[in-house]
């Protein structure tokens, strides 16, 4: 029993956050939410590197790694809220990888895996999927049903229209079938899991970021002579704060841990994890504007794009009451 | 990251788990209040004992099995899986012996663990007072030196057990002058005296977990130090963080039972149908996981770091509301039944009122983890 990464993923921990660092730094993500912009030359790193196809298997041109190598980089990339398609990427290979016929795999995935081209995964209902996160700039699309089926279509046979998501860090479209929409014949629900950790870990890590953000305010701001964090009122709400990113964390790599080793519990593992993230970052990136007082209500202040991200997150892909429904069903209440 | 028991880890698991079906305690018993059940958990300390299983965390030297961590937190696992009880002498296995291992002297180690095992000797703790709960160090209760003895007067409060207890683990304040922390000592008191009285403490569910301790004059002979005159306080923390460590594990499969419960009342009545029932049961589904999860990972960080994380403390507070919030949802399934005083539902939801103050406040964990985990500035006491 050991809950801690090992040494190999700690390296990648440590190497993902000292590039994103150098190359993600607030201001230029800055720039790219308010051009509403991909940011393409960190992208194009990210790709160099592999990034995108870390959890995708070496035959289909991926690097091979688990989930928990996933949830690592995607946590990395939540806390520096990279404008990249780094996230829809990810799930719609999951999705096609577990779920696609050989054929969709081999026509899709060393694509996605290379980054060459881009994904989205969305929820639909009669057809139409609301807010489909990176579908404007998708290739292939992975339309999920009510029914647990899930359809892939080219990015070209959607009715695609872009939606201005209050995520300005990312671009959103509805989608709708138009053309020729291939059924996915494989494992949609273990796809599908996959790609729902690969959200929680990146809410967690928009938590996790706030949450430091926080803190380092509260240390400096004072009012009445001291700094606000020696007030209980201030520093008991950032210790949920922590509680809440911890919480999710340790649900979010269980989860990981489970979709490779324990096949069992991972579609309860996975919705669990996204329910509580869900919950849990709002919560947390609420709870940092407050404690930020006026400032964090400005436009100015980068807090408000780590709240939209939270709340677009926990909204796609199913919703805290949506993922605690499918719990109830999986843990037989 | 491997969340699966090694083959080493299994078999601990196995052989206990085949022990006590093997051996069962007797039925809890329905009549005889408070002593009755106090001799009921002792007879099953006592067979817990002879089996080896009494303390598997203590040294084998010292009559244990030399348990890893992950063990215990196994055999804590176990023991609430299969809804037998702690050992009668839970404080001193779990308080008691682990700081005289590290605080007390050679002659101390052999004559006290040994009864503390078998439960010849129970023990409790006298820590907090009236005026002293969550100011644990403003302490009052006074120790003077006269001989070779310590003359003690004061009062102590929330002493669990105290009247089975042959020793007691007291704190009291040897040197008025020092600085509040420094002015302690640690002493095992001798309960059976007449300077000390036993007052049972009523609590809102009506029963008398707890006492209180008049002591006047009581005497205590200067080799029942323990860790040295003037140094209380971090004798007394070893004691404190080791209240917080093991527990956990035995909490956090009760909770998942008292969930189960809480299902069951709710199927049995139709409830799992209701959508806001359903919500509000898989969330708290997902707390207890998450309790889970963070009691092992508190166990990995220590394994790693050789000291606990924050968790403990997180265990501790998301426990205790969790809790709360499951008892409340209970009360609201069950209805009326929960309402009516002796029934097991009412019990529950008044006994996890106290959740959130007995060992740690949920205010005093949240400065913890506010100034011990996210280093915030320390709230400044009043002089």
């Amino acid at each position: 029993m050991d809950f801690g990464i090992t040494e190999d993923q700690r390296e990648i921990q440590r190497t993902a956050r000292s590039l994103l660092a150098e190359r993600a730094k607030p201001e230029r993500v800055r720039e790219h939410a308010e051009a509403r912009t991909v940011d393409e030359q960190l992208w194009l790193e990210l790709c160099e590197l592999g990034w995108p196809g870390i959890a995708v298997s070496e035959r289909h041109g991926g690097g091979g790694l688990g989930s928990v190598e996933l949830c690592i980089l995607c946590e990395e990339l939540g806390r520096a809220l990279a404008p990249v398609p780094f996230l829809p990427t990810v799930m719609a290979a999951s999705a096609i990888e577990h779920a696609g016929s050989a054929e969709q795999q081999e026509r899709w995935l060393p694509g996605l895996a290379s980054g060459e081209i881009r994904g989205a995964l969305g929820a639909c209902v009669d057809g139409t999927a609301e807010l489909v996160i990176g579908a404007p700039d998708a290739a292939v699309i992975v339309l999920l049903e009510r029914d647990g089926s899930a359809q892939l279509l080219a990015g070209s046979d959607a009715e695609l229209s872009p939606l201005a998501s209050i995520d300005p860090t990312r671009s959103a479209a509805r989608v709708s079938v138009r053309g020729d929409a291939q059924e996915l014949p494989g494992d949609v629900a273990g796809g599908v899991d996959r790609a729902l950790v690969a959200a929680s870990s990146e809410l967690v890590g928009v938590c996790d970021r706030a949450l430091e953000m926080t803190v380092a305010y509260v240390k400096e701001r004072r009012q009445f002579g001291v700094p606000v964090g020696s007030y209980q009122a201030v520093s008991h709400r950032c210790a949920q704060m922590l509680l809440e990113v911890e919480g999710a964390r340790s649900l979010s790599y269980w989860a990981g841990w489970a979709l490779d080793n324990d096949p069992a519990s991972a579609g309860r593992a996975a919705s669990m994890a996204k329910a509580y993230a869900g919950d849990a970052g709002f919560r947390v990136t609420a709870s940092a504007l407050q404690v930020h007082g006026g400032i964090g209500f400005t436009w100015e202040h980068d807090l408000h794009f780590f709240l939209k991200r939270a709340k677009a997150n926990a909204h796609a892909f199913g919703d805290a009451r949506w993922h605690r429904d499918r719990v109830a069903d999986l843990a037989g209440i | 990251m491997d969340l699966t028991f090694s083959p080493k880890e299994t078999a601990f698991r196995d052989e206990l788990r085949a022990w006590i079906a093997e051996n069962p305690p007797e039925p809890e018993p329905v009549d005889g209040g408070e002593d009755a059940k106090h001799r009921w958990r002792r007879d099953w300390q006592r067979r817990l004992y002879e089996a080896g299983w009494a303390a598997p965390a203590w040294p084998t030297e010292y009559g244990g099995r030399g348990a890893t961590l992950t063990e215990s937190a196994i055999y804590f696992e176990e023991i609430g899986r299969a809804r037998v009880p702690l050992p009668a002498n839970t404080l001193g296995v779990l308080l008691g012996g682990p700081t005289l291992m590290v605080w007390g002297t050679d002659e101390q180690k052999e004559r006290y663990l040994s009864p503390i095992l078998s439960a010849e000797e129970i023990w409790c703790q006298g820590f907090s007072e009236p005026e002293a709960g969550s100011d644990l160090a403003s302490l009052k209760t006074r120790a003077v030196k006269q001989g070779e003895e310590w003359i003690v007067t004061g009062q102590k409060v929330w002493t669990s057990g105290a009247q089975y207890s042959k020793w007691c683990m007291l704190v009291a304040r040897t040197d008025a002058d020092a600085a509040k922390h420094k002015g302690l000592t640690y002493f095992l008191m001798d309960m059976e005296q007449d300077a000390v009285q036993v007052r049972p403490l009523r609590q809102i569910t009506g029963e008398a977990e707890f006492n209180e301790l008049f002591i006047e004059e009581a005497r205590i002979p200067d080799a029942n130090v323990v860790g040295g005159v003037g140094n209380g306080w971090n004798v007394a923390l070893t004691t404190l963080m080791n209240e917080r460590a093991g527990l956990g594990f035995a909490l956090q499969i009760r909770l998942r039972q008292t969930l189960d419960d809480v299902i069951a009342a709710a199927a049995e009545r139709g409830l799992l149908e209701n959508a806001l029932y359903a919500d509000a049961l898989a969330d708290l589904h997902v707390r207890c996981e998450s309790i889970r999860l963070l009691a092992w990972k508190g166990l990995s960080d220590v394994e790693r770091y050789g000291q606990p994380g924050p968790e403990g403390s997180l265990v501790k507070w998301l426990w205790s509301e969790t809790n709360q919030r499951l008892t409340q949802l209970a009360a609201d399934i069950v209805g009326a039944d929960a309402l009516t005083t002796g029934e097991e539902w009412s019990y529950e939801l008044l006994r996890a009122r106290g959740n959130t103050i007995e060992g740690g406040t949920t205010e005093v964990l949240k400065n913890i983890v506010a100034e011990r985990v996210l280093g915030l500035p320390r709230l400044k006491a009043a002089a």
